[in-house]
C-alpha cells in the first residue's frame, strides 16, 4: 500500500501522440508577451479552437474543436497530462512549460521528453515523468475511464486507485528542488568563490574570451 | 585517456560537479535575442541581481524584426505587441550596459549568424543562448547549446550553466557528396536515419571525409539541424578550415592573442581512440537530395522517392495535414511559396547556392511568394556586392531585409492556410510557418529550382 506522501494527485488527460513539440504546444503569436502568465487559455491554440488565434482576443467568441481531447467534458479539469513519445521536442520556448502550468498542468507524463523542455520543467515546478510505453497507455486507459492518478515523488511511484501502477527514476537534485521550490540561483551563488576563482584561471589561460565586446556605431 | 572532443570542451569549463550529480559549467559566451530574455531580464532585477559579467553577452533582435520597410527602424514594426518586444530588448541592453547591434545596426541578423561572423563565436567556447538552434555554433568546434528563459536567467546571474553531462554520438559521413547535394540534405539525411528523438541526451560530433570537405558554413547547417535530431549539442572538430574562417573576424583575437589562441584551439579535436556512446555511419554518396513530406523532421525522403504509405498513426496525421496521399511522387508535390532564409540556410554560400540555379530563370507563375531573407545586414551587403540581389529580383524573388522571417513567422511573413512552401528553414511543424501552412523542408538549390519549375525536381539532373 502507497504511504502518505502524495505530491500530486488529480485527474490526467490523455493525448495520444508522438513528438509533439513546441509549436503546438503554444504557437508563436503567443511569444510576443514579455511575461510569463497568461498562456493558458492559448495552450495547444491550433488544436483547441477551430480558428486562428491571436494576443488578446476575445476567447469568447471563439469557437471549440469539440474532437480535441482538452475540450471534452471529461477531461476539463484534468490536471495531469500524459503523452507518448519524445513530448516537447523542437522550439526552447519556456512559455511551453508557463502554458502548461498557466492551463493548471502540475505534471507531465510522457515515454519521453526532449531535453531542453524537460529542463524548462524542472525549472518552473512542472513535474516531467517518463514511463514505459505500456506503463503510460495502462495510465491513458486509467484516464479514459476517468480514474484519478497519484504522485508520489518522494518515493517515486505513481498509484490508481490506491495500487502501484509504474515506478520512475528522477535526478536527485531536480526532486529536490521541486519538493522544496529551491531559488536555483541562489543554490549557484554559494558557488560564487569557486566561479571566481575558475573565472581567474580561466582568463590567464584563454584571456582573448574575456575581450571587451564593444559595440561602435557604424 | 582518451577524450572526445565534447569532453574536453566540458572538462575545460565544468567549475565543480556538486554532491547531487549536477554540474555548474562555465558559459564563456551569452546570446540574447527578444523573445526568450524579457522575462530572464525581469525575474534578475525582481531579485535584486547583476550580469555576472557584462562582456559575456552580446544581443540582437531577430525573431519579431520585419523584413520590409526596415530604415524605419523600431517604427517599422507595426504590431505593437512585437514592437514593445524588441523595444524591452533595447531597454534591458541599455540598463545592464549589454552590448547590442539594434535594429539600425547592419550587423544586426539571426542571432546564430551574427556570432560567427562577428568573431563573437570563437573555438573552444562555451556558447548559450534561449533558442534550440544554438547548436549551430558547434561548427567552429565551441560547446554551444540552447536553453530556456530560466537557463538565461542564471546564466546572467552566476555566469554558469547548471547542467549534466551528456552522451557522445559520433555521425561519420564519409565518401563524397554528388554534385547539387549540399550539407542541408546531409544533415536531412542523418535525421532521418536517427529518427527526431535518436540524439536525446547526446552530444553530436559529426565526422568524416565529407565534413571535412564542408566550408564552414555548410558546417553550421548541419550542427544547426542537431536539435531536430533531439541532439542539443553538434560539433565539428577544429581544422585549417575553421582557423581560416575565424582569421580576421571583427572581434576574433588578433596579433600574440591570435598565436596564443589558435595554439589551443589546435587541440580541439577527438583523440583518434575515443570511444563514443554511440556511432553512426552515413556513405555521403548515397546522399540525394532531400525533401521532407511530414510535420516532423524525421519525415523526409530522397527527392526521387514517394510519399510513404501511412502505417502508423503519427504518419496519419502528417499526411492529413500536409494533404498529401501515400504513393504520390515528391516531384508531384507543387508549390505555393518558397522561403530562403533561416538560421539553417541563410548566409553567403546559401544564397549564392539558390542564385546560381535562378540565374536568367523566371520562378513559376503559380507560385504566389517567393522570398529571400539574408542572415544579417552583412551577409546582405555581400550580396548586393556580388549581384545575387539582382538575380533574385529578376528571377521573381523579393528581396528582403535580415531576420528570422517565414523561418517561424513572428512577423508578418507567413503562409496562408493550406500552402505548401519549400522552405530552407529547420522545421515542418505543423502550423510553424503559418496557420494551416505546409512546409516542406529542403536545401537552398533544392528550393530555388522548385521556384522556378512550380513543383521538386531533382537538382542533381537540372539544367
Amino acid at each position: 500500500m502507497k504511504n502518505s506522501q502524495i505530491f500530486h494527485k488529480g485527474p490526467a488527460v490523455p493525448l495520444d501522440r508522438d513528438n509533439i513539440d513546441t509549436d503546438q504546444i503554444i504557437p508563436k503569436q503567443f511569444l510576443k508577451s514579455i511575461k510569463k502568465s497568461g498562456f493558458g487559455s492559448n495552450l495547444f491554440d491550433t488544436w483547441r479552437y477551430k480558428d486562428e488565434g491571436f494576443p488578446g482576443q476575445d476567447l469568447t467568441k471563439r469557437e471549440l474543436n469539440e474532437d480535441f481531447v482538452l475540450n471534452i467534458d471529461r477531461f476539463k479539469g484534468a490536471d495531469i497530462l500524459i503523452s507518448k513519445k519524445n513530448f516537447g521536442c523542437g522550439s526552447s520556448r519556456e512559455h511551453a512549460v508557463w502554458s502548461l502550468i498557466d492551463y493548471g498542468f502540475k505534471v507531465v507524463i510522457a515515454e519521453s521528453f526532449a531535453d531542453i523542455f524537460k529542463n524548462n520543467c524542472f525549472n518552473n515546478g512542472l513535474l516531467p515523468i517518463s514511463l514505459e510505453a505500456n506503463e503510460v497507455s495502462q495510465l491513458m486507459s486509467l484516464a479514459e475511464n476517468g480514474k484519478e492518478i497519484e504522485v508520489d515523488l518522494e518515493n517515486q511511484i505513481i498509484f490508481a486507485e490506491d495500487t502501484e501502477i509504474a515506478s520512475f527514476e528522477i535526478d536527485p537534485f531536480q526532486k529536490k528542488c521541486i519538493l522544496q521550490g529551491l531559488d536555483e540561483i541562489g543554490l549557484s551563488l554559494t558557488h560564487a568563490e569557486e566561479i571566481k576563482a575558475f573565472e581567474d584561471n580561466h582568463r590567464t589561460k584563454s584571456p582573448w574570451i574575456f575581450n571587451q565586446v564593444l559595440i561602435d556605431d557604424c | 585517456m582518451s577524450k572526445t572532443l565534447y569532453d574536453k570542451l566540458w572538462e575545460k569549463h565544468e567549475v565543480c560537479q556538486r554532491e547531487d550529480g549536477t554540474s555548474l559549467l562555465y558559459i564563456d559566451r551569452h546570446l540574447i535575442h527578444e523573445v526568450t530574455s524579457p522575462q530572464a531580464f525581469e525575474g534578475l532585477k525582481l531579485a535584486g541581481r547583476k550580469p555576472w559579467r557584462i562582456s559575456a553577452n552580446i544581443a540582437t533582435p531577430d525573431h519579431n524584426v520585419p523584413t520590409t520597410e526596415r530604415a524605419e527602424g523600431i517604427n517599422g514594426i507595426k504590431d505593437e505587441v512585437a514592437k514593445l518586444q524588441v523595444l524591452t530588448l533595447d531597454a534591458n541592453c541599455e540598463e545592464n550596459k549589454i552590448p547590442q547591434f539594434d535594429i539600425l545596426d547592419k550587423r544586426q541578423g539571426i542571432v546564430h549568424v551574427v556570432g560567427p561572423e562577428q568573431g563573437l563565436t570563437l573555438p573552444g567556447m562555451t556558447i548559450v543562448c534561449g533558442d534550440s538552434h544554438t547548436s549551430t555554433h558547434g561548427a567552429l568546434a565551441t560547446l554551444s547549446m540552447g536553453i530556456g528563459t530560466s537557463e538565461v536567467e542564471h546564466v546572467l546571474a552566476t555566469q554558469c550553466l547548471k547542467t549534466t553531462k551528456l552522451k557522445n554520438m559520433r555521425v561519420t559521413i564519409d565518401g563524397e557528396l554528388k554534385e547539387g547535394v549540399t550539407p542541408k540534405d546531409v544533415t536531412l539525411a542523418v535525421i532521418g536515419k536517427i529518427g527526431t528523438a535518436g540524439g536525446t541526451g547526446y552530444a553530436i560530433e559529426y565526422a568524416g571525409s565529407v565534413i571535412e570537405n564542408m566550408s564552414i558554413e555548410g558546417r553550421m547547417t548541419v550542427c544547426n539541424m542537431s536539435i531536430e535530431a533531439g541532439a542539443r549539442v553538434g560539433l565539428v572538430a577544429y581544422d585549417e578550415t575553421t582557423e581560416l574562417y575565424v582569421k580576421n573576424k571583427p572581434y576574433a583575437p588578433k596579433d600574440n592573442l591570435w598565436l596564443k589562441a589558435t595554439k589551443q584551439w589546435r587541440q580541439l579535436t577527438s583523440h583518434k581512440d575515443a570511444v563514443f556512446d554511440q556511432e553512426v555511419k552515413i556513405d555521403g554518396s548515397s546522399i540525394a537530395p532531400q525533401v521532407t513530406w511530414g510535420t516532423s523532421p524525421e519525415m523526409v525522403c530522397d527527392i526521387d522517392g514517394l510519399i510513404p504509405e501511412a502505417s502508423d498513426e503519427s504518419t496519419q496525421y502528417a499526411l492529413k495535414y500536409m494533404n498529401l496521399k501515400p504513393g504520390t511522387k515528391i516531384t508531384d508535390i507543387t508549390l505555393d511559396q518558397i522561403f530562403i532564409g533561416s538560421c539553417t540556410n541563410s548566409r553567403i554560400e546559401d544564397l549564392r547556392e539558390a542564385a546560381n540555379i535562378l540565374k536568367g530563370k523566371k520562378i513559376a507563375d503559380s507560385i504566389k511568394r517567393a522570398i529571400v531573407v539574408p542572415g544579417s545586414g552583412l551577409v546582405s551587403q555581400q550580396a548586393e556586392e556580388e549581384g545575387l540581389d539582382k538575380i533574385f529580383i529578376e528571377s521573381g524573388f523579393e528581396w528582403r531585409s535580415p531576420g528570422c522571417s517565414m523561418c517561424l513567422a513572428m512577423n508578418p511573413d507567413q503562409l496562408g492556410d493550406g500552402e505548401h512552401c519549400a522552405s530552407t528553414s529547420n522545421r515542418n511543424f505543423e502550423g510553424r510557418q503559418g496557420y494551416g501552412g505546409r512546409t516542406h523542408l529542403v536545401s537552398p538549390s533544392t528550393a530555388a529550382a522548385a521556384a522556378i519549375e512550380g513543383c521538386f525536381v531533382d537538382v542533381r539532373s537540372y539544367k
